[in-house]
């Protein structure tokens, strides 16, 4: 009797084992490979995996990683979207590998993986981030405040929270800074990601730090840089309109400047 | 943070290799940062609102230049007879009023203005090495100021008597 139910599950499991094998498909990864090490160049490398069309680019990347070659290197960390590690150009554009399933992107043809553009890239899809992070440090995104620290916590209306929810949701992941034009052609500019991190304290009704911000984003290399291309409203990973809060801070410039 | 694992394999390469192994005696090549931005580099710019004036006049001049522009093509090329009927008379009989005078030096201005902003911002985009810049601007600054100048000159002094 009871041997019986084990043979029946087993054979359940069987089938189901079956079934989803029938799901997979075979694709192939067109991963950009560099390693300074052994060539100077980077080249293109095919890889053919049997993956279910429900899984994820970073899925076939581990794929790849953990059962072809352990030298493909990548960034990951949470693997759900929320730690903005894995943000890699797939096929083209600008995509978290850990929010992209196979069946979204046409996984007929080869999907192409490279790492983000405009920073210098250290091995494989990983770049050097540095440039990017020291614009996010410049604006300066943390709290600042004048007088005593007050004995309970700093309230805020739900409409003054409102007036800068968007910008609250950026991950750092360098999606849209790495989308931008003018970023890839001259490094110094601060920006999409740094311009959204000074959007959300500048308007901050808690914040008193917006004059220095907006000093700080009036520079040659600020936000007048924006050639408002929205390349990095597409990028987001979070759907924030990045172009629309660029604008905003521009708008707030010439209004205390006039 | 990161998965930033890199197992060596000597049985998988995914490039032909012909460089050595790399060890303390024979460092892999550094890779230097294309542009890299120092503590210094945001903190020395200039505090003027020169690039925000900039910013706000392409805007305006754009408003003002699509009236100005339009209004001249359709004088120019549709109104009475078209293009066959513009010569030294017509152009004579234009300039005799101030208002057209007006009309031409604000469009010349504009246009001119709006044009060589555009490039400048186009050199900053894209011309990378700083000696390429300074000379693409020396050249566009040079060719602005001088249309300007003349365009101004033959509007100002334009004699409908010369022989």
């Amino acid at each position: 009797m009871s041997t019986a139910t084990v043979e029946n599950n087993h054979s359940a499991a069987l089938d189901t084992a079956e079934n989803a094998a029938s799901h997979l498909i075979t694709i192939t990864l067109r991963v950009r490979r560099f390693n300074p090490e052994i060539a100077a160049e980077a080249s293109w490398v095919d890889y053919q995996l049997q993956m279910d069309p429900k899984e994820r680019i970073l899925d076939a990347l581990h794929k790849v990683k953990w059962e072809i070659d352990g030298t493909l290197t990548f960034r990951r960390s949470c693997a759900h979207g929320i730690c903005g590690s894995d943000a890699m150009r797939i096929n083209g554009r600008n995509r978290l590998a850990c929010k992209t399933l196979l069946k979204d992107i046409n996984p007929g043809k080869p999907i192409t993986v490279e790492p983000i553009k405009g920073l210098t890239v250290l091995k494989d899809l990983v770049v050097d981030m540095e440039p990017f992070f020291q614009a996010y440090r410049d604006v300066m995104p943390f709290l600042i405040t004048k007088g005593n620290e007050p004995m309970r916590e700093r309230l805020q209306s739900a409409q003054d929270r409102e007036r800068f929810d968007d910008t609250t949701k950026c991950i750092l992941c360098a999606a849209c800074t790495s989308s931008c034009p003018v970023f890839w052609n001259d490094g110094q500019y601060f920006g999409p990601a740094a311009i959204v991190n000074a959007h959300r304290f500048i308007f901050d009704s808690r914040d008193e730090g917006a004059e220095q911000r907006l000093e700080i984003l009036n520079d040659r290399e600020g936000v007048w840089r924006c050639r408002t291309t929205f390349n990095c409203t597409d990028a987001c990973p979070r759907g924030i309109e990045v172009t629309k809060a660029i604008q905003e801070v521009k708008r707030a410039l010439i209004t205390r400047r006039i | 943070m990161s998965a930033e694992t890199s197992i060596p394999s000597d049985t998988v390469e995914p490039t032909p290799t012909s460089a050595g192994a790399y060890g303390p005696d024979n460092p892999a090549p550094v890779i230097e940062p294309p542009r890299a931005r120092t503590s210094r580099s945001p903190k020395k710019a200039s505090r003027t609102n020169f690039e925000m004036w900039a910013w706000l006049f392409m805007r305006l001049s754009g408003i003002v230049l699509v009236v100005l522009v339009l209004g001249h093509l359709i004088i120019q090329l549709v109104l009475d007879g078209g293009v066959s009927k513009i010569g030294f008379a017509f152009v004579a009989g234009r300039w005799a009023s101030p208002f057209w005078q007006l009309w031409d030096l604000g469009m010349l201005w504009l246009a001119m203005l709006h044009g060589a902003n555009g490039l400048r911002t186009v050199i900053n985009d894209y011309a990378e090495r700083e000696k390429t810049r300074l000379w693409l601007k020396t050249l566009l600054y040079t060719a602005t100021v001088f249309t300007v100048f003349l365009g101004t000159l033959v509007i100002f002094t334009f004699d409908p008597n010369i022989q």
